[in-house]
């Protein structure tokens, strides 16, 4: 942990000079992240042209970033912390930070600038969350309905709130397993205004009011806690509406062909990105921060977008989203982030649910069990 | 062990030397044999511990050590005394009875704590800590760390405008050490090292560059003990020089706190000794600093009692906290009581999981035994045969096996279209046999069976066929020689098997997060959430360290039912 503050400090401004020679830097790196295609995406966009630049370096992978946080404070504990940089999302990220487990950085020293000049925080601008975290993608929790039901009389849902409509929209729905998500929805849908949800969620009586709204669906909803269960439901048939990882729906809609479209109404963002683990060598640390540089400039962002439906956390990446890479389709428009997609999007408050997460959990997993 | 010693020893008195009542039995070199007896047998107690000792250090050191430790963070509440000690212990007075927030001093021990917290980049981890028994806390530590340097703005800006010293770090370094060959304390400075190594859990040894001065520690203990904490911090952490470096405002605080309330300054005349006299002049004439305004001021949570109830509380180096909380239980405001209603979980939890694991051991043992039977029965070719059938799934992956049930329970599955086709039920009235606990029961059941299947196997195929033979030339009937010949020697079989079994299934928690919905999950499951996404390792440690007390508590009573004797695993 210690000089890191300095070190942190020298490489970066020695690094900006274009002067940390790439003898003084690690030959090889673990990146860790989610495995399937998005770690795939991460491969194509930013290990293998990084490869072909630094033709010496290995790059090893770890697809641990579902338990990061207690594997890097375990790591942190034994002294021996063998990761160089973790995917994780904002969530995860604030409480590796709080731990101290977390690297903090100066976007403006580490990241590049737009190829406008724009300076990185200026760039990142409101998704810089936590000191520590280095923001990759946006995407979002989003429903998707399958566009086959009989039972609904040709019509199809508009609102996030129909989720709740019974009557209109029978059959089954499938949620996420925890209190996240579905206390927006379910205060937003019981008329609590977009800006005070998190105010009323702050008190005893919004919560039960939120559960309450749930109580509605309870037993109609199969609960997910594994992002590939909704999309396998709703291929199945087994529930005709449900909530998932916009990416996931991708494949399902645009790769998979399956009845299935996307309600982008209501759709909650939320963010993922690396970070360094607190405690790197020197060459490590300077390796990760020369690859994170160039993994997270505008032109690597806006690749990454070629192989998975996320959208680029970079305005300057926007204009260079292209085409899917196999697909040959335009991928702007199943970006989460693109003008047509944002009519209703809530934006999640991750301080608030960094203190109220363990005990609305407490809450919500009472209210399933019983 | 003792077996093998005891038939090797040296034994055999001396032939014909018949021993006399009072004189010891001597040996062949004259020591008494009782001693001598004791020595060859300690030798060999201890070549055998010797040859078991890697192993025994082995399993020491990799299992029972590590569990150990993961059990030992159920009471374990370092964080909270080691972050805020001078909180705490100013706190201790306190009462939340007193219907207000706790005085004056309590605040500037918090702030002087929290300042060198926030430094060391710790307070974030106290919030984390805190949060876990008041939510909340989190962002009120993180914000606090944020801002405290601002606390005293006024008076620091006061100092700073009265003489540019006190902006010059060449002069703070002279003012604290006593100047050039002043007499040293370095008392102050091992309780600076003391402080911070209780706070980062890292080694402060080595040169600070920097002795505090002994006429001025005495003087301006509290000051003293600010710039050692801060020289200590900044020359080993950091990495500076610390004549080069300007002090912390938080010693800028202590010293204007000392010398307002009136540090003996009369007869100092060290370095700085006219611009202390100044600085105590113009102090004088400054308003107070308000810590609890100031803290009021950066977050409101510090003027609620219900902050202070949690930091007073939690404030030993030891809580029960963890385990209150693991029985739906906290520390409210009259003491130990129950939780609301609407957060209790886990004795709910606790009680499915034993219940659920009862259920799959029985059914277990009611599917495992005929098969067991068969195995051990049938001729050679068909048995090896259904051994294989049996052992196949249990090759496979316990994610495909569970998948495959998936497949199978679901409302558009395998079972519900065969029977929508046969028209024993209508398409709109298909069962639901996944996501609730039937599915845990089924799934899991399949999945542990051959763990039931082999001990019983095991044993069936030691029992000689000539016995049920015999008692049915004697004259039982098929049912009487099963049951009271054959049966009581397979007990043994069962007994492994159910203890292999319900030990698996209580700790089982893949299967019923993939299958359980919400009435199908095991308290497993909230273990894992507690490691691997809240980190509250000290409530993931109370639960599995009740776990595990209920498992002992189980073999006890099995083994004073059953005799655990009568367990045989082959």
């Amino acid at each position: 942990m210690r000089f890191s503050k300095t070190l942190l400090a020298s490489t970066a401004l020695a690094m900006s000079a274009g002067a940390v020679a790439a003898e003084d830097m690690a030959d090889s790196m673990t990146l860790v992240s989610w495995g399937g295609a998005y770690q795939k995406s991460q491969v194509k966009a930013y290990t293998e042209p990084y490869k072909e630049m630094n033709p010496n370096v290995e790059v090893v992978w770890d697809e641990s970033s579902a338990e990061a946080v207690a594997k890097l404070r375990a790591m942190e504990e034994a002294g021996n912390v063998t990761w160089d940089l973790v995917d994780v999302v904002i969530a995860d990220a604030m409480r590796l930070c709080d731990e101290g487990l977390a690297m903090e950085i100066d976007a403006d020293e580490v990241l590049a600038p737009a190829p406008d000049g724009t300076p990185a925080s200026e760039d990142f601008g409101d998704l810089l969350m936590s000191d520590c975290f280095i923001p990759q993608i946006v995407y979002s929790i989003v429903h998707g309905y399958r566009t086959d039901v009989e039972a609904w009389n040709g019509k199809t849902p508009t609102s996030v709130c129909d989720v709740f409509d019974l009557e209109t929209f029978p059959g089954k729905r499938s949620m996420y397993k925890a209190p996240l998500y579905n206390m927006e929805w379910s205060l937003l849908c019981d008329g609590v205004a977009k800006e005070d949800i998190y105010d009323v969620l702050s008190t005893d009586e919004g919560v039960s009011r939120a559960l309450a709204k749930l109580d509605t669906i309870k037993d109609q909803t199969v609960w997910w806690s594994a992002g590939a269960e909704t999309p396998q439901l709703l291929a199945d048939g087994e529930v005709v509406i449900g909530s998932t990882y916009n990416g996931r729906l991708f494949s399902v809609i645009a790769e998979q062909n399956q009845p299935v479209a996307m309600l982008w109404d209501g759709q909650i963002f939320d963010l993922d990105g690396w970070i360094i683990p607190e405690g790197l060598p020197e060459d490590r640390l300077a390796r990760v921060l020369d690859f994170v540089r160039f993994a997270t400039d505008t032109q690597r962002l806006a690749d990454q977008a070629k192989y998975i439906s996320y959208g680029p956390a970079r305005a300057s990446s926007a204009p260079l989203v292209g085409k899917h890479i196999e697909l040959g389709i335009e991928m702007a428009p199943h970006m989460p982030t693109d003008p047509a997609n944002t009519q209703n999007v809530i934006l999640m408050d991750f301080p608030w649910w960094a203190d109220h997460r363990d005990d609305l959990d407490a809450k919500f997993q009472s209210w399933l069990a019983n | 062990m003792s077996d093998m010693t005891t038939t090797s020893q040296p034994v055999a008195p001396k032939p014909g030397a018949a021993p006399q009542v009072a004189d010891p039995m001597l040996a062949a070199d004259g020591t008494p044999l009782k001693r001598s007896l004791a020595r060859a047998l300690r030798a060999q107690k201890l070549r055998a511990l010797m040859l078991i000792a890697p192993l025994l250090i082995f399993v020491l050191v990799t299992f029972i050590a590590p569990i150990l430790d993961m059990l030992f963070r159920s009471v374990e509440n370092q964080v909270v005394p080691n972050t805020l000690p001078q909180t705490v212990v100013a706190v201790e007075g306190w009462s939340p009875d007193a219907g207000e927030t706790p005085g004056e001093p309590v605040f500037e021990a918090l702030y002087h704590d929290l300042f060198l917290a926030a430094e060391a980049k710790r307070h974030t981890r106290l919030g984390s800590r805190l949060n876990y028994e008041h939510a909340g806390l989190s962002s009120v530590f993180r914000s606090s760390g944020r801002k405290v340097d601002d606390v005293g703005e006024v008076q620091l800006d006061a100092l700073d405008a009265l003489d540019k010293s006190w902006k010059d770090s060449g002069f703070w370094y002279a003012l604290m050490s006593g100047g050039e060959g002043a007499a040293g304390d370095t008392a102050p400075l091992k309780a600076a090292r003391g402080r911070l190594e209780r706070l980062t859990g890292e080694n402060f040894g080595g040169d600070a560059g920097f002795v505090p001065g002994q006429e001025i520690a005495r003087i301006l203990p509290r000051t003293v003990a600010e710039y050692s904490t801060f020289a200590l911090f900044t020359a080993i952490d950091d990495g500076k020089e610390v004549a080069r470096t300007k002090p912390w405002e938080a010693v800028k605080v202590a010293l204007i706190q000392e010398i307002k309330r009136g540090a003996d300054l009369a007869g100092y005349d060290g370095p700085g000794a006219a611009e202390l006299r100044a600085a105590r002049d113009m102090a004088a004439g400054q308003p107070d600093i308000d810590f609890k305004a100031a803290f009021a001021d950066i977050d409101e949570a510090w003027d609620e009692i219900a902050t202070w109830r949690t930091i007073s509380a939690y404030g030993g180096h030891f809580t029960s906290g963890y385990f209150l909380n693991a029985a739906d239980m906290q520390n409210g405001v009259d003491g130990i009581e129950a939780r609301p209603e609407n957060q209790r979980i886990y004795v709910m939890l606790f009680q499915r999981t034993l219940f659920m694991s009862l259920v799959i051991c029985g059914a277990c043992i009611l599917l495992g035994y005929p098969v067991a039977f068969l195995l051990a029965n049938l001729p050679m070719r068909t048995a090896n045969l259904l051994m294989i059938l049996v052992l196949l799934p249990f090759w496979t992956s316990l994610l495909v096996r569970t998948s495959a049930w998936k497949v199978m329970l679901q409302q558009q599955g395998v079972i519900n279209d065969v029977l929508v086709w046969l028209g024993l039920v209508g398409d709109t009235g298909r069962l639901v046999m996944i996501n609730n606990q039937f599915g845990t029961i089924v799934a899991m059941t399949h999945i542990l069976l051959p763990f039931m299947i082999l001990p019983m196997y095991s044993v069936m195929s030691t029992i000689p066929q000539t016995y049920v033979r015999a008692a049915r030339s004697l004259g039982a009937t098929n049912w009487t020689a099963f049951w009271r010949v054959y049966f009581p020697q397979s007990v043994p079989g069962i007994g492994a098997g159910s203890i292999l079994v319900f030990i698996l299934a209580i700790g089982y928690y893949i299967t019923p997060e993939l299958v359980g919905g919400t009435t199908g999950t095991f308290i497993s499951n909230r273990i894992a959430y507690h490691i691997s996404s809240s980190l509250n390792w000290g409530l993931a440690a109370a639960l599995g360290s009740i776990l595990l007390t209920a498992v002992l508590i189980l073999y006890w009573a099995y083994d004073r039912i059953v005799g655990i004797d009568n367990v045989k695993l082959g």
